[in-house]
């Protein structure tokens, strides 16, 4: 849009953060922000962070929900670390988010909800406006609400539902601050709100006077131009992680000719998954909303058994429950793919807040040697080709999987450079269609994988029985013979082993020989590459690998971690990936571990790569 | 069916050793399954089992059809999964009294409440076989059991009512030392759309024999049970001579001869909802015979139809999925 007098300055990188009460409609904003920064050309990182409680009392500490988002012109890897902009709609907002506020950043509150009820509530005895360390920052109040009432003032709607609005009012503030075009998000509220005429109206106006409001009143007197990121050649779009993995599933049934099944149990943060899926029942897809986590699972053993690729998801919680099916899962060498979406806990824990806590879980959490194979996913955008990548292990090995994710994952989002579809990789099922000697032998077995055939209900000939006793090899029969009971047991095992020489070889990021690699795996991805980059930049020896297969891991693992001094691994549990790599490999890992429900920034991992360096 | 090929009992029985205890009950009724398996116009193919954990569960290995012994409680999860990938399956699920009634009692419930077209065999022996002999979720109230040396507390599910209660449509009882009766019960469950909910009572010889002993006794059998026959009056006894009539809200025992006729004694209808919870309540009601039969039975659609009605509509409305067109959306931009 045209700018008249005032300084339009171009700059790479900004992190902003939308705060307000759940209430507020924050998440929204955010997202449309998101939008908005995608389309243009931007590249994006973004952390949602809300309550599990749904509306926790309004003002309240624990009712705060926010969105951070950083866009750039430049490759980004996260949401970003301390923030530029901090719109913070209530005290209780201002309470939980000020201290991640850049010293001189631009703070801009709602002042009509600075009242003494609200201060209150957020456990501030004077308003924290008038306060001597709001000096630190460029503080813009503005009367939203005043403002908001006034431009709707012809508008039928009740003043409940036009204060709902200056959600809008801020978002067009925003707008203007980064020269934004308003396009987007009023084609957003008509697609909507597409019955409600009304209410889209009150939209537009809120966000067209939060724009203009910006360019009148002259209290902001420099905007900002993020030109847009040069990303790789290729179609884009902007995605969360649940959505890429959801899409991810549904292109490798259609690549393995298979019908998907879903079978799961709503809980946070996976049930999106179940949303996505459960909107396609023209591609031939079935969701089967189970009574507990156990039914889930067990419908998904079902349909496995019938046919289908067979999908579960859940959490933590969820996935304890779901063990012992699990185990059945790995006895029968059904091919399913287990989904965790990973959260704080033990127990309930922290329903919405990220954690990587339960790797331990997937590679040991059932009775017996029970070995699955355990591959994770590293970002929002990357989760599409690791669930393919998922499905083709389960399909082509009949072995269950488990995926990692977590919450941070999960919710977030960034550019998906879009996959060439006619490339994707072939899925190759076991399903057997005719006998070829006298008997059907379920459990004779292909001779380089060790996967045994797939021989669906419905099929002449090839009735045979499953189940969870120990079984013959070949035969498939109950067994209860000692040297059998032994072969089986190490045979699991090396069915997942063997996939390392069907998975590709770890690529270490920077030098391939040197002081110190970073290890990781899952959620922590973005934020150990940007301490990487930077580190590289100042001349530091420092690589980075990051571990999408952990069961079995990639082949040339142990002769990369040969080629460093020190091995670093930062994990968002107490050492869970570290102690396995101790453990296997036999070299002394160094730590890097803090669970606080929030993801690392890259100054957290920076700082630890300088004291380890350092040799502190 | 793929062809017209005439199935014998013998095609249904596996090469597997059975291994449950000699005498048990289980026997009969694997025999009264085989031998109507061939006569319900279903291919050898199309048949799953599928059991859970107990030694009614060990059914599938004896069955020479598709079959799947799975976890403890979880069969009628498991059984859904298979029927609503593959609806063209006729799926039976093997159970016990612990395997339903305890520690799978949630799954249980939620198959009927879905109503998938499932058959459920649930052999009730009221006790715990597998594990040598505790007592069970139906077993009477006060039983010694290794786990009870002082008698067992709690007081057992009358697993018909339950099924009333969990929306159940089609729910009768058999017992393992009628075959024919079983044979009968066994088709029409199979004839049923929906799930089809068959209590089995079955002699545990080792920990529980005898428990039904009244029911087969030939000295007490005839009066001390009544086989529901629809549309004909509830008669029952060794000379045909006792009826059962309707007194206020409750079932009476009568004679018949003196004070009342046949004309005067309730009519069996399966699809009379009233009556048939009225049956289920005769279970535990020592003034009232035991009654096996079709207790109850009502067309309501099934899960896996609807389902598949669904898909098909959302077929119809949006046109079959294109991956293309869910990955390349509207929202995207492109970098030249």
């Amino acid at each position: 849009m045209n700018k008249k007098d005032n300084n339009s300055i171009e700059i790479d990188v900004v992190t902003i953060r939308f705060a307000g009460d759940s209430g507020d409609g924050m998440q929204l904003t955010g997202n449309q922000f998101t939008t908005n920064s995608a389309l243009f050309g931007n590249d994006i990182s973004t952390l949602p962070d809300f309550p599990a409680e749904i509306r926790a009392p309004q003002g309240s500490l624990a009712g705060v929900s926010s969105f951070q988002l950083q866009f750039s012109s430049l490759d980004i890897h996260t949401p970003g670390d301390k923030l530029d902009v901090l719109i913070a709609m209530n005290p209780a907002a201002l309470k939980v988010n000020l201290s991640d506020l850049k010293a001189n950043g631009m703070l801009i509150v709602n002042k009509a909800n600075y009242s003494p009820k609200n201060l209150k509530m957020a456990g501030y005895e004077s308003n924290p406006l008038e306060s001597d360390e709001i000096e630190n920052y460029k503080l813009i109040e503005v009367d939203m609400n005043a403002l908001v009432m006034k431009a709707l003032e012809d508008s039928e709607l009740s003043p409940k539902m036009k204060f709902r609005s200056t959600n809008m009012f801020a978002l067009g503030l925003l707008y203007w601050l980064y020269e934004r075009d308003l396009e987007s998000t009023i084609k957003f509220l008509e697609q909507k709100f597409k019955s409600k005429p009304e209410i889209v109206k009150a939209n537009v106006k809120a966000l067209k006077t939060g724009y203009f409001y910006g360019e009148t009143v002259e209290v902001i007197k420099t905007t900002f131009r993020v030109p847009e990121a040069r990303l790789e050649k290729g179609t884009y779009r902007n995605i969360m992680g649940n959505e890429c993995l959801s899409l991810g599933l549904i292109a490798a049934a259609e690549k393995a000719e298979l019908n998907l099944f879903f079978g799961g149990y709503p809980i946070t943060p996976a049930s999106d998954i179940l949303h996505v899926l459960s909107k396609y029942k023209n591609f031939g897809i079935k969701t089967f909303q189970a009574e507990d986590e156990i039914a889930g699972m067990c419908s998904v053993l079902g349909a496995a058994f019938a046919g289908d690729l067979a999908i579960t998801a859940s959490s933590g919680p969820g996935i304890a429950l779901k063990g012992e099916a699990i185990g059945l899962g790995v006895i029968t060498e059904l091919p399913i793919v287990v989904i965790n979406i990973q959260r704080g806990g033990p127990s309930t824990g922290l329903p919405t807040k990220t954690e990587q806590s339960d790797l331990n879980q997937a590679m040991y959490g059932r009775n017996g040697e029970c070995p699955a194979v355990v591959i994770a996913c590293q970002s929002p955008s990357d989760c599409f080709e690791t669930a393919f990548m998922a499905c083709k292990i389960a399909l082509e090995f009949m072995v269950p999987v488990i995926l990692l994710s977590d919450g941070y994952i999960a919710n977030g989002s960034e550019p998906w450079k879009l996959p060439d579809l006619d490339k994707l990789e072939d899925i190759k099922t076991r399903v057997v269609k005719k006998k070829s000697g006298d008997t059907f032998l379920p459990y004779d077995r292909d001779k380089k994988t060790l996967a045994r055939p797939w021989a669906l209900p419905g099929t002449k000939d090839l009735e045979h029985r499953i189940g969870g006793l120990e079984k013959a090899n070949i035969s498939g029969n109950v067994s209860y013979d000692p040297d059998n009971h032994d072969t089986m047991v190490k045979l699991r095992q090396k069915k997942i082993d063997i996939i390392a020489d069907y998975i590709p070889e770890a690529k270490v990021f920077g030098n391939e020989k040197g002081k110190l690699l970073v290890l990781g795996w899952g959620g922590p991805y973005g934020a150990i590459r940007s301490a990487v980059i930077k580190c590289n930049q100042e001349n530091m020896e420092v690589s980075h690998l990051h571990l999408k297969h952990i069961h079995p891991f990639p082949k040339n693992l142990a002769s990369i971690l040969s080629n460093f001094d020190k091995v670093l691994v930062p994990e968002i549990n107490l050492g869970q990936l570290s102690n396995i790599i101790r453990s296997k490999y036999m070299i002394d890992t160094i730590n890097f571990n803090r669970i606080s429900g929030k993801p690392f920034t890259s100054p957290d991992i920076y700082n630890k790569i300088l004291n380890t360096l350092k040799g502190k | 069916m793929s062809e017209n090929v005439i199935l014998k009992k013998k095609d249904f029985v596996s090469d597997q050793e059975i291994r449950w205890c000699p005498g048990c009950g289980d026997y009969a009724i694997l025999n009264a399954v085989q031998k109507t398996f061939p006569d319900i116009g279903v291919a050898k193919e199309d048949f799953l089992v599928v059991s859970g954990i107990g030694c009614s569960s060990r059914f599938p290995y004896y069955m020479n059809t598709f079959g799947f012994h799975s976890i403890h409680g979880r069969a009628p999860a498991i059984a859904s999964g298979a029927k609503l990938s593959n609806p063209n399956l006729s799926v039976w699920l093997i159970t016990g009294d612990g395997d339903a009634m305890s520690i799978g009692g949630n799954h249980f419930i939620h198959l009927l409440r879905r109503n998938i077209d499932i058959n459920v065999l649930m052999f009730n022996n009221r006790i715990y076989g597998l594990t040598k002999g505790q007592y069970s979720p139906t077993s009477e109230i006060g039983k010694v059991t290794k786990s009870t040396p002082n008698g067992s507390l709690d007081f057992p599910f009358n697993p018909v009512l339950l099924a009333m209660g969990s929306g159940g449509t089609f729910i009768a009882r058999t017992i393992d030392k009628d075959l024919k009766h079983q044979g009968g019960i066994y088709k029409e469950a199979n004839d049923h759309k929906g799930t089809s909910f068959i209590e089995i009572y079955q002699n545990c010889n080792i920990f529980n024999d005898g428990a039904f002993s009244i029911l087969t006794d030939r000295e007490t059998k005839l009066d001390s049970t009544i086989r529901l026959v629809q549309d004909q009056p509830m008669v029952f006894g060794a000379n045909l001579d006792k009826g059962i009539i309707l007194d206020g809200f409750n079932l009476k025992v009568v004679n018949i001869g003196e004070k009342y006729s046949i004309s005067d004694l309730l009519v069996h209808n399966k699809k009379d909802k009233n009556l048939a919870m009225l049956i289920c309540e005769m279970t535990y009601n020592d003034l009232l015979p035991t009654p096996f039969g079709v207790i109850y039975e009502e067309e309501k659609p099934t899960y896996d139809d609807m389902l598949i009605k669904q898909m098909d509509q959302q077929i119809k409305a949006k046109g079959p999925g294109k991956l293309k067109d869910l990955i390349y959306t509207k929202n995207t931009w492109t970098v030249s």
